[in-house]
């Protein structure tokens, strides 16, 4: 019998977990509860294999979580689905793809419903950058249309279970999942704002952007375009990296702090900038052990508050180290670590081994540029913000005129800098369309001194020498 | 980083351990006669980062910053040891002690939302920087706070160990 991974008591969560429901898995009954994702549900009844790869048939199992990956896809009443994103639904017979699936009806290419919809202001992506600016630019009367590919809005926030820094106007003392909860209510309410989940930005056409979801596609004409569309998490290249219980951060946060399902019970982090460190406290109240951090650099990435708290509860945070394998055949049995020179590389002798069922990856994240690219707007490798980011000004207007970004997207950072940045932008776009108000202009000046003295920190030494980078100069 | 150009790395930024010499470095562990007249706060916020949780949440103006990057600036006269802070910090950086009590026993506030809160009698370990157990402890209070959602918990230590207890481990987790 396998055993379940369901977190039955957390500190701070209150799982809201719907009717249960059984499904089937390969024939054998799993129970499941409404609202969860079928990974979710799978998952939790311990089972790692979701599915196994054609050519070389390798053992695949959930990695991201949210629907990017494709690592978990599996076969429901004969349709192949990212079971990630597939809420699970009473009866459902799930198998594991064998071979290549057939297709079926769903996949039949008809277009669905086509839409037209006119707007002020569309923002793609629902995080703390674009649910700030779309609350700035209702109440200032501009229609908006804010669009995320995910089923809730919130972006990372909803993961989010420790308390926030920063000052009381931006939520500090409150914990992220909270201020995701609030903003949803608030924006719920405001009649100029539509929002639509679960819709995907396709890309952008002469005669507009093109949106499309479950029910059709839409094509949207809107007089400016707010992209703040985050970032997505980095891999790491070390042998059998592809094993089920290798999972991103991301990923092992939705699921233990949206579904309540522990990722593992024994488990190695890699990396410790602020994810590494936060998420091995989460690990920690959702009842999981973690054997250690390790961490490439000689010194811990991340800021101290972080990793004074996880080393205070005994988890050691080993430098100069990484992760060169993963050991197991269906699942991750165990992690083998090496100490590495200057220039990072391994050296020999010093392998360790380390047992553990899951290894989670927190090691950085890459601003997600694909769309801001495709609208033509101008990019550059900016390492210091995590990679290509698109170039603009201070007041987050990018070469193309009427196209504006915010949040990770133009840098990784965190979710106050980037609901400051939602901010500047959606006050850009009310100068841009209402005149240079002097209310307008001093509220845009007093986001932008907010941010350059949230950035005054040693800690964030990075961002603003990438940022100096990134910024178009003034008068161009 | 600000410390990639330094050659010795600090203990707290290879290991996370904060050592007592470098909070009594920063001045933010009071002098004895202070700490033998009643409750204060200690905090263990040692990097400058983008946080001002606990001048807000002080209704005495116990703790200064001109801006928010600063450290936190503790007025040991002013400070009442209530402990809102210790509720608030993100960090769990600030703790309480109090060794104005008779004998051989003392008080430490902390934030705790590791694990189910422990309760009035619960006897609980303590733990030092490093997450070692160093004794145990009694609970002589619980509540949560509204807005961080954070358990506030007072501990019953001895006397000697009120200044290296950093945590507790709930007996049983």
């Amino acid at each position: 019998m396998r055993e379940s991974r369901r977190v039955l008591h957390h500190p701070v969560i209150d799982y809201k977990r719907g009717k249960e429901v059984t499904i089937f898995f390969d024939g054998e009954p799993i129970k499941a509860f409404e609202g969860e994702s079928l990974a979710a549900a799978i998952y939790a009844a311990g089972i790692n294999v979701f599915g196994t790869t054609l050519k070389y048939g390798r053992p695949r199992g959930p990695f991201c979580m949210v629907g990017k990956c494709g690592s978990c896809m599996i076969e429901v009443d004969g349709e192949v689905v990212r079971s990630c994103i597939t809420p699970v639904r009473e009866g459902m017979k799930v198998k594991r793809i064998k071979g290549l699936p057939k297709l079926t009806k769903s996949h039949d290419l008809r277009p669905g419903k086509v839409g037209k919809i006119e707007t002020d202001v569309l923002v793609v992506g629902a995080g703390p950058a674009g649910m700030g600016a779309a609350e700035v630019l209702a109440s200032e009367g501009l229609n908006v249309l804010l669009v995320d590919d995910q089923i809730r809005l919130g972006g990372q926030l909803i993961k989010q279970t420790h308390i926030f820094f920063g000052s009381e106007e931006l939520f500090a003392g409150k914990r992220g999942f909270r201020i995701a909860e609030e903003y949803e209510k608030k924006l719920r309410k405001i009649k100029n704002i539509q929002i639509m989940l679960k819709t995907t930005a396709l890309g952008a056409f002469k005669e507009g952007v093109m949106l499309a979801n479950e029910e059709g596609t839409y094509l949207v004409k809107a007089k400016y375009i707010l992209l703040s569309t985050g970032a997505f998490e980095n891999y790491l290249l070390f042998e059998n990296n592809d094993l089920p219980g290798v999972m991103g951060a991301g990923g092992a946060q939705t699921l233990m702090n949206l579904y309540g399902v522990l990722p593992g019970k024994e488990i190695l982090v890699v990396g410790s900038g602020n994810v590494g460190l936060i998420i091995t406290y989460q690990l920690l109240q959702a009842g999981a052990r973690v054997k250690a951090i390790i961490e490439a650099a000689p010194q811990i990435g991340g800021w101290l508050v972080h990793a004074a708290k996880v080393r205070r509860y005994g988890v050691p945070i080993i430098t100069k180290h990484t992760v060169v394998a993963a050991e197991g055949k269906e699942r991750v049995r165990a992690a083998v670590i090496a100490e590495v020179d200057e220039r990072w590389e391994p050296i020999k002798g010093t392998e360790k081994r380390i047992a553990c069922d899951t290894l989670l990856l927190a090691v950085g994240l890459t601003p997600n540029t694909e769309l801001v690219r495709q609208f033509g707007v101008e990019t550059k490798y900016v390492p210091e913000l995590g990679g290509l980011v698109p170039v603009r000004n201070e007041y987050l207007e990018t070469n193309v005129p009427n196209i504006f970004v915010a949040g990770d997207v133009v840098g990784v950072e965190e979710a106050t800098t980037a609901f400051i940045e939602g901010w500047i932008a959606a006050y850009s776009i009310l100068i841009k369309e209402l005149g240079p108000q002097p209310r307008l202009v001093s509220e845009r000046e007093k986001y932008v001194r907010m941010l350059k003295e949230y950035r005054s920190s040693p800690a964030s030494e990075r961002v603003r020498r990438g940022w100096k980078y990134a910024e178009i100069p003034e008068g161009e | 980083m600000m410390v990639e150009r330094s050659n010795t790395l600090s203990l707290e930024r290879r290991t996370g351990v904060i050592p007592i010499q470098k909070l009594r470095e920063l001045g933010y562990v009071p002098s004895g006669d202070r700490l033998r007249r009643g409750a204060v706060a200690i905090f263990e916020c040692i990097e400058p980062i983008p946080c001002n949780v606990c001048v807000f949440a002080c209704p005495f103006k116990a703790v200064e910053m001109s801006k928010i990057t600063d450290l936190p600036k503790v007025d040991f006269s002013k400070c009442t040891g209530c402990a809102l802070c210790v509720a608030q910090c993100p960090g769990q950086a600030i703790r309480v002690v109090d060794l104005s009590g008779e004998e051989g026993s003392a008080s430490v506030i902390l934030q705790y939302d590791l694990t189910k809160p422990p309760i009035k009698g619960d006897s609980v370990a303590l733990l030092n920087e490093y997450g070692e157990e160093i004794g145990v402890g009694e609970v002589e209070l619980t509540y949560k706070h509204k807005r961080s959602e954070a358990y506030v918990i007072k501990v019953k230590v001895p006397k000697e160990l009120a200044l290296t207890t950093r945590g507790i481990r709930v007996k049983g987790e």
